[in-house]
């Protein structure tokens, strides 16, 4: 047993805690709960959800290999069909213009196991019967992914010091570019966590998650717009193009992000997330 | 003595099928309650009530006096799991997967180490410690499942067919490991395999087609065979589960069918 207490268990946290000196063998962790009160509680637990959730995304190379393709790609997008030499101005837009469509096709990729997985192994009845919430679980999940598409995103990074050893571009707008682009992808992310909350086989979820994608972003382009207004009423299709990303991407991608961007992000984001939890339950009581 | 575990006329349908028809069941600290029956019985399905994984139709779930429904997350607390096939995280280490475990059920600092000392030592997890659980054997899988469900001493363990598809050797471990578990809490232990009863359960509890058809200590519930056959518990598990859904209480525990 000393061979385990010495090399394998975390010392870290060895020092940390006034409650270190308390009873520990006799004491439950129930009366952890009491003694510690319960926000302390949810968000440690929240916070080893999430790591273990992100942990979850490097135990294999498929990380590495998602990560290096979204860079590859948004590197072609931006330098090959987006003309980025040809053009001769100091900036991202190139990048930004392709950036939605691109993390249409790989958000999905990254919340796909979200839920699929455990549902597929059984390892959602662990899940499920630990001491806490759906909510819980459904916003690490998703945080845990953001996290990784926020990394995906650095991966891109090369581009913004390309565009500043060639000129002098507006590093301000293109920062903001970025921002709107983690915010987008966090909605696509949520919806597309919700699908993979609906099956237990990741390439349905995968599917539904990139259909999802497109939905969310093609309700704002003209072809879809002239289609609608055919078809529907104009009020009908003016609310569909408020709830499409790319109404909100397209200006934050050029330095503008209003209170209403925000706002729609947020929104948009907390329902879906919603919308997951439900999902979740109903799932479980079937 | 009261009950860790309660179980009050719980109900589930699937569609139609009414898989756990008013099942009732209690469960004393120190005790090791078998429940019995045929696969599709709705053992799986009760297992999964009475954990707060599955909400039931109707019925009540209480842990410790903690009402399972109306307040889940203490419940919860106070009660571990180990559901059918033991599913773990096959991508993490069984030190990182219990550390997992642990931090959710609100352990930190001394307290988890501890606890993690205390799992690795009785479900001697030592030489697979740092070993990713994706390649562990069917017999260790079992130990993370088990380590799992009590690392943060829970009150009222719930095992859902905790030797299945193990080898003879392993059974033996696991069973052991079940009867030094009970010193500390209640124990609810499904399985179809009649020759682990004797060896690790105080009582039973036997479900036909969603109902409980008989109740008792494994030599009571052995002497329920029809007039002229020689009591065995194969022969009343064979006798008290094909003979159709009957109420609870027609049999009386350790009364003659």
């Amino acid at each position: 047993m000393s061979r385990v207490a010495g090399s394998g268990i975390d010392n870290r946290e060895a020092g940390n805690g006034h409650e270190a000196g308390s009873d520990a063998a006799a004491s439950t962790a129930a009366t952890a709960i009491a003694a510690t009160g319960m926000s302390g509680v949810w968000l440690r637990a929240l916070m080893a959800l999430v790591r273990r959730e992100f942990s979850a995304y490097f135990a294999t190379p498929i990380a590495w290999v998602f990560l290096a393709a979204f860079a590859a790609l948004a590197a072609v997008f931006t330098f090959r069909v987006g003309n980025f030499m040809g053009r001769g101005v100091a900036d991202l837009a190139p990048f930004f213009m392709y950036l939605p469509w691109l993390l249409a096709v790989l958000t999905p990729a990254v919340s796909m196991r979200l839920w699929a997985e455990e549902r597929a192994s059984g390892s959602i009845e662990l899940l499920m019967t630990l001491p806490i919430s759906t909510w819980q679980a459904v916003l690490a999940k998703w945080l845990a992914g953001w996290l990784f598409l926020g990394l995906a995103l650095l991966s891109t990074t090369g581009l913004w010091l390309s565009v500043n050893w060639l000129g002098t571009p507006d590093n301000g707008v293109i920062a903001l570019g970025y921002v709107a682009a983690w915010m987008s992808a966090g909605v696509l992310l949520a919806a597309g966590a919700t699908a993979s909350a609906l099956t237990r086989n990741q390439v349905i979820a995968f599917v539904l998650g990139a259909l999802l994608a497109f939905l969310l972003l093609s309700a704002g382009t003209p072809l879809v717009r002239g289609v609608l207004s055919a078809w529907l009423p104009a009020a009908v299709a003016e609310s569909l193009l408020a709830i499409s990303l790319t109404t909100h991407f397209a200006p934050a991608a050029q330095g503008v992000i209003s209170l209403a961007d925000v706002l729609y992000w947020l929104s948009m984001t907390a329902f879906w997330l919603f919308l997951n939890v439900l999902v979740v339950e109903w799932k479980k009581a079937a | 003595m009261t009950a860790v575990l309660q179980v009050r006329k719980l109900c589930k349908n699937f569609a139609g099928v009414q898989a756990v028809d008013g099942i009732s069941l209690a469960v004393r600290r120190g005790e090791v309650l078998g429940f019995l029956g045929p696969n599709g019985a709705g053992k799986s399905t009760t297992m999964k009530m009475a954990a707060g994984f599955l909400p039931p139709d109707s019925g009540e779930v209480m842990v410790c006096g903690i009402d399972m429904l109306r307040t889940p997350l203490p419940a919860r607390q106070r009660l571990g799991y180990l559901p059918e096939g033991a599913p773990l995280y096959d991508e993490m280490t069984v030190r990182g997967f219990l550390r997992f475990c642990g931090r959710v059920r609100g352990l930190r600092g001394a307290r988890l180490r501890s606890a993690l000392e205390g799992v690795a030592e009785r479900l001697q997890l030592a030489s697979v410690w740092e070993r990713g659980i994706g390649g562990l054997s069917k017999g260790y899988r079992r130990r993370v499942g088990l380590a799992q469900a009590i690392i943060h001493q829970p009150d009222v363990l719930i095992l859902d067919e905790p030797t299945d598809g193990l080898d003879p050797n392993q059974k033996v471990v696991v069973r052991q490991l079940i009867r030094d578990m009970a010193q500390h809490c209640g124990i609810i232990v499904s399985t179809h395999i009649l020759e682990e009863v004797p060896a690790v359960c105080d009582r039973v509890v036997v479900i036909a087609q969603g109902r409980v058809v008989a109740e008792g200590t494994a030599d009571e519930l052995a002497q329920q065979v029809p007039e002229g056959v020689e009591p065995s518990l194969e022969a009343a598990f064979r006798h008290l589960t094909t003979r159709g859904a009957r109420l609870q209480g027609a049999v009386a525990p350790g009364g003659r069918a």
